[in-house]
């Protein structure tokens, strides 16, 4: 067997594979029900009601997406650029420190919001910095590096939460002092948990797009991934180019530590994020690197993970389930992204 | 041509076959018969089907309709051990040997296991062939340091090793020298003697008419014609090859003007089996075409980086005008009014997933296309549109993607954006291969018109027959070394192919 590129792939190839892809994640889904000795229809049926049964379903739904919309469109920007960003994670954690830094008293209203998430995006961009630089100049690869940082970046918060952040009120428990209340971010409903974050990070993603499109950068961003040689020949300036990316790429990762922090916790701990940095990577491939598309599939991520919550509860299968799902609908969009270029021949 | 062979037996029959690729019929009842000890020649642009025809014979492709039959035996579809070992070799146009192992190492691979025992058998049955073919090559030497033409022998050794008693050989000159294809020719008449059979593709006319006892003209998948090589003449085959008469332009000599760009003594470092640039002084003149001619991996790849800006020089300089140039990269070199044509359009010079506008602005999108860092789609698409319609681009639209084009189609876009700045300095590196011979003219008559209207060209090509049509001056390159400039006319092919050996440069030096 070998694999034959496919010159023109159609459009029922290209968009049919992937809604493939979901449709087999989904009889997967039914699988591991069954295997968890439940109801598969009901397990379904219970974690669509769980993400979106209730009006306070629909808002947690969109509360959990917003930091996965960040770290999605900040993997979707790098990988564009087959700058292959695996550090969304510290790059997230380097945006929450932020928050709390400057969010705890070091600055009073009304410039705290703007100068914190500020501060946050560069602190991601300047984590981000080093691995690009390493990339450009010594050729390090940046999956190594951004993936290893993860890990340095989380061991960092724990010195932080344990000794200079440590809440002297907590209880003992390893998280930070409290943001004061201007440092928080409003909600976007009075009475409701969803915050402006989650708006911001609509934003965000119009913004990505319209950079992508519109800019010369973006052009270039796009060139340099789909053919940094052509681009070089072409006279792009190939490595300031992946410099920028990163620096946009980890602002973006940033900011999803920052709305965490401001808009939901109001406090940093060790738990902040369960794995979003990494969960951003689905939610870019499964959105084929669209900007707008990162929206609709961090919703859609988002909505498995909080229905699989309730489904949890209700139907006593664990909610492992719902990182299966997530790993599964990953392999199942690569294989049916490569699919879609490529066709199998025997011989 | 004897009675002989007429009457010889039928070795190979391709009966009517058929392939087609989505809407693009490749191979339109194609039927072809090798006899034995016969030199067919296939025959045909690139894209009229020649390939995809070998490729069903070799088993890499199975044919929709029509069956193959070796030897009188039909022969399994889609199986290349099934090919081997009813007896056809082929010699790819880029060989496939292990540069890190033996001469005798790389025939062996494959065939059987390296430790076996019959280590001197298989020398012995080496050296015998390569004493009745020709084939002069030490079976104990590492491949990685033999010529390009020691490297074809290699292969040729390595069908016949496996017993091969038909061999197909695609574009086999294509890489060589006219000294080494005249070698290859040799053993191709020694061989046919020894009662193999040869089918030989190939485009160039006169190596058909050279070698070949029959030729088979492939148009557009169809077989056009089928005529006996000594009952014909060039210009008749080329008329069934284009389907019409159809001449290429050649330019007139022109009185030269001011170096517009000059090589100073330029050095780069050697990379691997490639060899950089030893002291390159170069001068072009406006109103020129200069045409260097060289095998292929003797430097020019090292000297049209230089030239592009992809890289600097370890020693020399190149000078732009008057100064000296500072800071050279591919960009300044646009901001200097040199116009690039790659020599791989696909990686090099396009973008394949992106559209015929994005393609089009690729150079031009920092100062042309855009303020203060947005785009002006608006404008770049009225300039594509613009090249699609001067350049005489075949496609739907701006908004195709650049890969659904015709190599021809891919490098006309190429073409009118390198012109559209209207550059001084033009530097084109094999700027026709791969393209149908309506493309190749149109591509050298607009490099004319640049030299008519002053610019200075550079043309970087294997094929001698291209440089010597083109080039007002001619340099060789060979082993990373420049030879003198030879003015129009005053060289032979032959005398060419001396220098492109390396032979006359070590004359030069020790006059």
């Amino acid at each position: 067997m070998r694999l034959e590129p496919i010159a023109n792939p159609s459009a029922a190839r290209q968009l049919g594979l992937p809604a493939l892809a979901l449709v087999a994640t989904l009889g997967v889904a039914m699988l591991l029900a069954l295997i968890a000795g439940a109801n598969p229809l009901a397990v379904l049926g219970q974690i669509a009601t769980g993400a979106l049964g209730s009006k306070l379903a629909v808002l947690e739904t969109l509360n959990r997406a917003t930091p996965l919309i960040f770290t999605g469109l900040a993997v979707a920007v790098a990988f564009r650029a087959k700058l292959w960003n695996i550090g969304a994670e510290a790059q997230l954690y380097a945006g929450a420190i932020m928050a709390v830094v400057l969010g705890t008293g070091a600055l009073g209203s009304p410039w705290v919001l703007p100068l914190s998430a500020l501060a946050a995006m560069l602190a991601g961009a300047a984590l981000l910095l080093g691995p690009v630089l390493l990339k450009t100049r010594l050729g390090v690869d940046e999956v190594v590096t951004t993936l290893l940082l993860n890990f340095i970046m989380i061991l960092f918060v724990s010195y932080l939460l344990e000794g200079p952040m440590k809440d002297p009120m907590g209880m003992g428990w390893p998280k930070s002092t409290p943001l004061i209340p201007e440092a928080r971010l409003p909600r976007l409903v009075e009475g409701l948990r969803l915050h402006w974050g989650f708006a911001l990070a609509i934003l965000a993603a119009i913004i990505v797009w319209v950079i992508q499109t519109r800019t010369t950068l973006g052009f270039e961003i796009r060139a340099v991934g789909q053919n940094p040689e052509a681009a070089r020949f072409a006279g792009m300036p190939v490595n300031a180019v992946l410099v920028k990316t990163a620096l946009l790429s980890g602002g973006l990762a940033a900011l999803a530590g920052w709305s965490e922090v401001a808009g939901l916790k109001g406090h940093l701990s060790s738990d902040l994020s369960p794995g979003f940095g990494y969960t951003g990577i689905i939610v870019a491939m499964l959105a084929l690197l669209h900007p707008l598309g990162v929206v609709v599939t961090a919703i859609f991520v988002a909505g498995i993970f909080v229905g699989s919550d309730a489904m949890s509860r209700a139907a006593g299968v664990p909610t492992y389930i719902a990182d299966m799902l997530m790993a599964t609908a990953l392999l199942f969009m690569v294989l049916a992204i490569l699919l879609s270029k490529v066709r199998v021949v025997r011989g | 041509m004897t009675l002989g062979k007429e009457e010889a037996e039928v070795v190979l029959r391709l009966d009517r076959i058929s392939k087609r690729f989505g809407a693009l019929k490749a191979n339109n009842a194609v039927s072809l018969t090798l006899r034995r000890g016969e030199v067919v020649a296939l025959l045909g642009e690139n894209g009229a089907g020649k390939t995809t025809l070998m490729n069903i014979l070799f088993g890499h492709y199975v044919a929709d309709e029509g069956v193959v039959e070796v030897f009188g035996q039909p022969l399994p579809p889609g199986n290349p051990r099934a090919a081997l070992s009813a007896g056809v070799g082929m010699v790819h146009q880029h060989f496939t040997l292990a540069g890190n192992l033996t001469v005798l190492d790389n025939i062996r691979l494959g065939t059987e296991g390296l430790w076996s025992p019959s280590v001197s058998g298989a020398r012995a049955k080496v050296e015998q062939l390569s004493r009745d073919f020709g084939l002069a090559v030490h079976p104990d030497a590492k491949v990685g340091r033999l010529s390009v033409g020691e490297r074809q022998r290699v292969e040729i050794l390595k069908a016949l090793y496996r017993n091969a008693r038909i061999l197909i050989l695609d574009e086999p000159t294509a890489v060589l020298t006219p000294q080494e294809a005249e070698a290859l020719f040799a053993t191709l008449r020694k061989a046919t003697a020894l009662g193999l059979s040869v089918i030989f593709i190939s485009h160039k006319l006169h190596e058909v008419m050279a070698i070949a006892d029959r030729c088979v003209v492939l148009r557009h998948g169809r077989v056009v014609g089928e005529v006996d090589t000594h009952a014909t003449d060039r210009g008749a085959l080329a008329a069934l090859m284009v389907g019409g008469e159809l001449s290429l332009p050649r330019a007139e000599a022109r009185a030269p003007g001011a170096v517009l760009m000059k090589l100073d003594r330029v050095s780069t470092p050697d990379r691997g089996a490639a060899p950089g640039l030893k002291a390159v002084t170069l001068d072009l003149r406006a109103g020129q075409i200069t045409g260097l001619a060289g095998v292929s991996g003797n430097g020019q790849a090292a000297l049209a980086e230089i030239l592009g800006g992809l890289s600097v020089p370890s020693s020399g300089q190149i000078v732009l005008g008057d100064h000296p140039v500072a800071g050279w990269s591919p960009g300044e070199a646009l901001a200097r009014g040199v116009a690039r044509i790659p020599e791989d359009r696909h990686h090099q010079g396009s973008i394949a997933d992106f559209d015929l506008t994005e393609n089009a602005v690729l150079e031009g999108y920092r100062t042309r296309f855009s303020h203060r860092g947005w785009m002006n789609w608006r404008a770049a698409r009225e300039f594509a549109e613009g090249i699609i319609k001067g350049y005489d681009v075949r496609c739907p639209g701006p908004e195709t993607r650049i890969r659904l084009l015709s190599g021809g189609n891919m490098q006309k876009l190429i073409l009118g954006r390198a012109m559209a700045p209207g550059p001084r300095v033009i530097l084109a590196n094999q700027p026709v291969r791969g393209l149908d011979v309506g493309a190749i003219a149109y591509v050298q008559s607009q490099l004319i018109a640049a030299r008519d209207r002053g610019a200075t060209v550079l043309l970087i090509s294997e094929d001698l027959d291209e440089i010597m049509g083109l080039s007002d001056v001619i340099h060789v390159m060979s082993q990373g070394r420049l030879s003198p400039a030879f003015a129009r006319g005053t060289m032979t092919a032959a005398e060419l192919g001396l220098w492109m050996a390396g032979q006359r440069f070590g004359e030069a030096d020790a006059a």
